[in-house]
């Protein structure tokens, strides 16, 4: 049996006067699950770009099987047995399975002719060796995220990788699939292969990792055992104490802020998914709603932001319909929106911080005035609010691209709990976010539903809805299936979220 | 996400001004230039034929080369700024300024236009909006400014202003077809802007073959003469001699307003918020018809200023080749606000250069056998450069990581 034993030592990388990596050292044997825990901009990613020969190392070295290796491009790490999956796939969507596979080193029979069976029978075995479960005639775009990822994996053991890198592989993932992903990396360990798995969610640390290395600030700041403790893990993450649960106290419920009638929103092609929606959400409470990604809440939030069309049904925010009214009438009727995807519907990532941070209110006193807008006035709100939310920049007129993810989302959150709003409305808050991160926005939405406003998370993270709601709905297939207490065991939560209501026969 | 930090530490410490892929791209376009000097000279070409039949023959092709590549290059700098010795002259016994001055004044001449055209089309890129039919709304400005200037009689003080509001009313009307059909049903201004520079050139004649504007007296295309009362006078009077004229005090009012709307006002904020990402800005409650409509219309009016300046301060009159082929400052005017990277500072460079390599360019025609046509492939090579920073960052080993900044400004194709 083929494997590998991987070494790094004092891996430094630096851009300019700034280090990123700082003598990292780490070994990885053969048939290991190494955990590289570390928050966003900890230095993991450069860490796994010098080693799949992206990056050059400006000192250190990288040792395979005790040899001392260096490698000018990917293509020569790919030779030498390492495996990467990067977090954004790269993949041709309108290709098949087995054609993404052996695109680059395509298998031929005679004159040249792509020999595409022989492909398709080695997927099928591989598939089948680590139970991946992977068709090769299906084509890419008609795949779900999760098995994209499982071809990923198949083009790095098609290359016959020993090492795979995982980069942050759960994030883009269901509950479901997170689960089924970490089965195949038992297998994959079991024949000898060894994962490099570079993550910031705890859960999946404990449950998956053979050693753990915890980076922080480009460094390694010690190593740990699956079997510590999360609150022990994190707050070596982080480097200070993290609370991991988020304290609410009882608050008095208000009136109806947001309410939901009846509601049907279409996707793109014209077909209903959000079917007859009904909820309400009061003051001082956070509704959470849960589901599998794709079931409908993103046009349910899209249609309450008036970025997309209602077909039937209202939405009332505070005693105003706010039915199909447009973004602006809707943001000044009191909406606070942090939308699901963040770099492309609530920032301009080329702008400053402190533009980000008045986007949605450029004309607003003390703004604007007469159509000119107040450029210091918009700097000091900006200096104001990065020190209120804790964004970490280097300044306000920075392009917000500098920034890591985290702190883009501060910005969000920042710029939309700054304005007088009635309800807030937030759409998977904390996704791509380090722990740090996550308890600070956490703390942020408790507090706005503390000072009496409405607030619909939603989220497919089953931690963050419990965490959060006072009230959790459940949504799928475009119905909410369920409107259940906090308290509820999450295998009950589960079960709604596949659609199994009691008595339904589903 | 930490590889986007990543990414912009290592671009705040390693990349080069995005100013240098400019500059070094001006200076390729005329290290390319003097190659096509080179290879097109037969008296250069002959002197390399005669290398090997004497010796010192090789230092012969050289000289001839340097002295021809020398003398092309040396008459586009001294007819488009200045003449050293002639200053120097004019400088030594005060005589003769009109003459010393005359190459800066027609650069000057030919930028006003050609700036305000520029700024109209840079400011359609901020938002992301392609407006390739600034020639054809140039051309109805010039053409509803001419009926204004010459079809009325009034005094100056009023016809001026009249004659020029006229113009970027010709711009408006050209430029808000496409953005209400952009807006209302979806149609790609590409398309429809550069459609319409055809059909306005041919209502160009249409018009200039009526009776309302040609010229009394005339069977061709040429139209009535603007009023005197109606003409962007010369700064320095009618006898200065020097052709330089109201029109670039105009241009630069022009870049002051465009500097102020970019970077000062809402509207501006708005139309850069949507050139930079569509779906933001409708999430942020921006009006994408009415910013759509807004760029066309105040991009159409520019366009149209730049027409009517052009007729009124120098031809005086309109004819069928109004900004026709090389003259088509609406086509340059693209380029040029590339070059400028779409800001309105940027813009002043860009139009300066390119003003007087056309200016340049013609003295060079004249005083060697070097036709005009040098100068636009040195424009052309510029521009290619400015497109394709990877290739400059190879060549000159710079190490430039803005080449999104410049394919950005670009992506209206998409």
């Amino acid at each position: 049996m083929k494997s590998m034993h991987l070494e790094l030592r004092n891996i430094t990388k630096r851009f300019g006067n700034f280090t990123a990596n700082n003598k990292i050292s780490l070994t990885v044997e053969p048939g290991q699950i190494h955990c590289l825990l570390g928050e966003n901009g900890a230095g993991k990613s450069t860490l796994m770009n010098v080693l799949f020969g992206l990056l050059e190392p400006d000192e250190g070295e990288i040792l395979i099987d005790g040899e001392p290796v260096k490698f000018a491009n990917s293509g020569e790490a790919v030779r030498r047995g390492i495996g990467m999956v990067h977090q954004h796939f790269m993949l041709v969507p309108v290709f098949s399975v087995a054609e993404n596979v052996v695109l680059g080193f395509e298998p031929t029979k005679s004159f040249g002719r792509l020999d595409l069976e022989k492909a398709s029978n080695d997927i099928r075995r591989v598939s089948k060796e680590f139970g991946l479960e992977v068709d090769p005639d299906a084509i890419i775009e008609e795949l779900s995220v999760g098995i994209q990822q499982r071809v990923e994996i198949l083009k790095a053991l098609n290359h016959d990788a020993q090492l795979l890198i995982l980069d942050e592989p759960t994030a883009v993932l269901t509950p479901q699939e997170i689960d089924s992903l970490l089965e195949i990396m038992r297998s994959l360990t079991a024949a000898g292969k060894s994962i490099l798995f570079i993550t910031h969610k705890l859960k999946e640390v404990q449950a998956i990792a053979d050693v753990i290395t915890i980076i922080r600030l480009g460094e390694v700041v010690g190593t740990a055992l699956p079997s510590d403790p999360e609150t022990v893990l994190a707050s070596k993450m982080v480097g200070r104490e993290v609370n991991l649960t988020v304290a609410k106290d009882e608050v008095a419920q208000g009136d109806t802020v947001l309410e939901i009638r009846n509601l049907i929103v279409h996707d793109d092609r014209g077909i209903p998914v959000v079917n007859n929606v009904s909820l309400d959400i009061h003051g001082g409470e956070i509704l959470a709603l849960a589901g599998v990604q794709g079931n409908g809440q993103t046009e349910l939030v899209e249609a309450i932001a008036g970025i997309r069309r209602v077909e039937s049904g209202t939405i009332t925010l505070g005693g105003k319909d706010i039915t199909n009214n447009s973004p602006r009438q809707i943001l000044d009727a009191g909406l606070g929106h942090i939308p699901e995807d963040r770099q492309s519907n609530g920032l301009v990532l080329s702008m400053s911080v402190a533009d980000n941070m008045v986007l949605n209110t450029p004309r607003r006193a003390p703004f604007a005035k007469r159509g000119t807008r107040n450029l210091k006035a918009v700097d000091e709100n900006a200096q104001t609010l990065v020190k209120n939310f804790d964004v970490r920049t280097t300044s306000t007129q920075a392009p917000l691209s500098s920034l890591s993810g985290g702190n883009q989302q501060k910005v969000i959150v920042a710029r939309e709990l700054s304005r007088p709003i009635a309800a807030l409305v937030a759409s998977q808050p904390t996704r791509g976010l380090d722990v740090g991160s996550i308890e600070y926005v956490h703390k942020q939405i408790v507090n706005e539903r503390n000072s009496g406003r409405g607030v619909l998370i939603v989220s497919s993270e089953l931690d963050e809805v419990f965490a959060l709601g006072d009230r959790i709905a459940v949504m799928h297939n475009g119905k909410i299936t369920g409107i259940v207490p906090p308290s509820t065991s999450r295998s009950d939560v589960g079960l709604l979220m596949a659609g199994v209501t009691e008595g339904s026969n589903e | 996400m930490s590889n986007s930090t990543k990414a912009s530490l290592w671009v705040r410490y390693t990349s080069k001004s995005p100013v240098f892929v400019t500059v070094f791209s001006v200076v390729l376009g005329l290290v390319v230039g003097a190659l096509v000097i080179i290879a097109t000279s037969p008296v250069i070409l002959h002197s390399w034929s005669q290398i090997f039949s004497s010796w010192g023959g090789i230092f012969h092709a050289l000289k001839v080369t340097l002295d021809n590549v020398g003398a092309a290059y040396r008459s586009i700098f001294t007819g488009s700024i200045v003449d050293p010795p002639q200053f120097w002259h004019a400088l030594t016994t005060g005589k003769d300024w009109a003459v010393a001055l005359t190459p800066i004044s027609e650069t000057l001449t030919y930028t006003a236009p050609l700036l305000i055209a520029s700024i109209g089309v840079g400011i359609a890129f901020q938002a992301g909006m392609f407006n390739i039919g600034a020639n054809g709304q140039a051309v109805m400005g010039g053409i509803v400014g001419t009926a204004a200037g010459s079809m009325l009689h009034l005094p100056t003080a009023v016809h001026v202003p009249l004659t020029l509001l006229a113009g970027i009313l010709g711009g408006v009307i050209a430029g808000i077809i496409p953005g209400l059909l952009k807006a209302f049903t979806g149609a790609h201004e590409v398309i429809i802007t550069l459609m319409l520079n055809y059909v306005i050139a041919f209502f160009l004649i249409y018009t200039l073959l009526s009776t309302a504007l040609q010229q009394p007296g005339q069977q061709n295309d040429v139209s009535r003469y603007l009023d005197p009362t109606a003409q962007l006078s010369p700064l320095f009077g009618a006898h200065s001699g020097l052709r330089v004229n109201w029109g670039i005090i105009i241009a630069g009012l022009v870049v002051a307003f465009a500097w102020w709307f970019l970077e000062r006002s809402t509207l501006g904020f708005d139309f850069r918020v949507t050139g930079a990402n569509p779906k933001t800005a409708q999430a942020s409650g921006i009006n994408a018809k009415v910013v759509i409509v807004l760029v066309f219309l105040i991009s159409g009016g520019l366009a149209g200023l730049a027409g009517v300046v052009q007729v009124s301060s120098t031809t005086h009159f309109l004819d069928g080749g109004f900004l026709v082929g090389s003259a088509g400052i609406g086509f340059t005017a693209i380029t040029v606000s590339l070059l400028g990277r779409n800001n309105p500072i940027g813009i002043i460079w860009g139009s300066l250069l390119f003003a007087a390599l056309n200016v340049g360019g013609r003295v060079m025609q004249a005083s060697t056998t070097i036709p005009l046509d040098l100068a636009t492939i040195i424009q052309s090579v510029i521009v290619l450069f400015v497109a394709t920073p990877v290739l400059v960052k190879e060549i000159f080993r710079l190490r430039v990581e803005h080449a999104e900044a410049v394919q950005l400004s670009v992506k209206g194709w998409s």
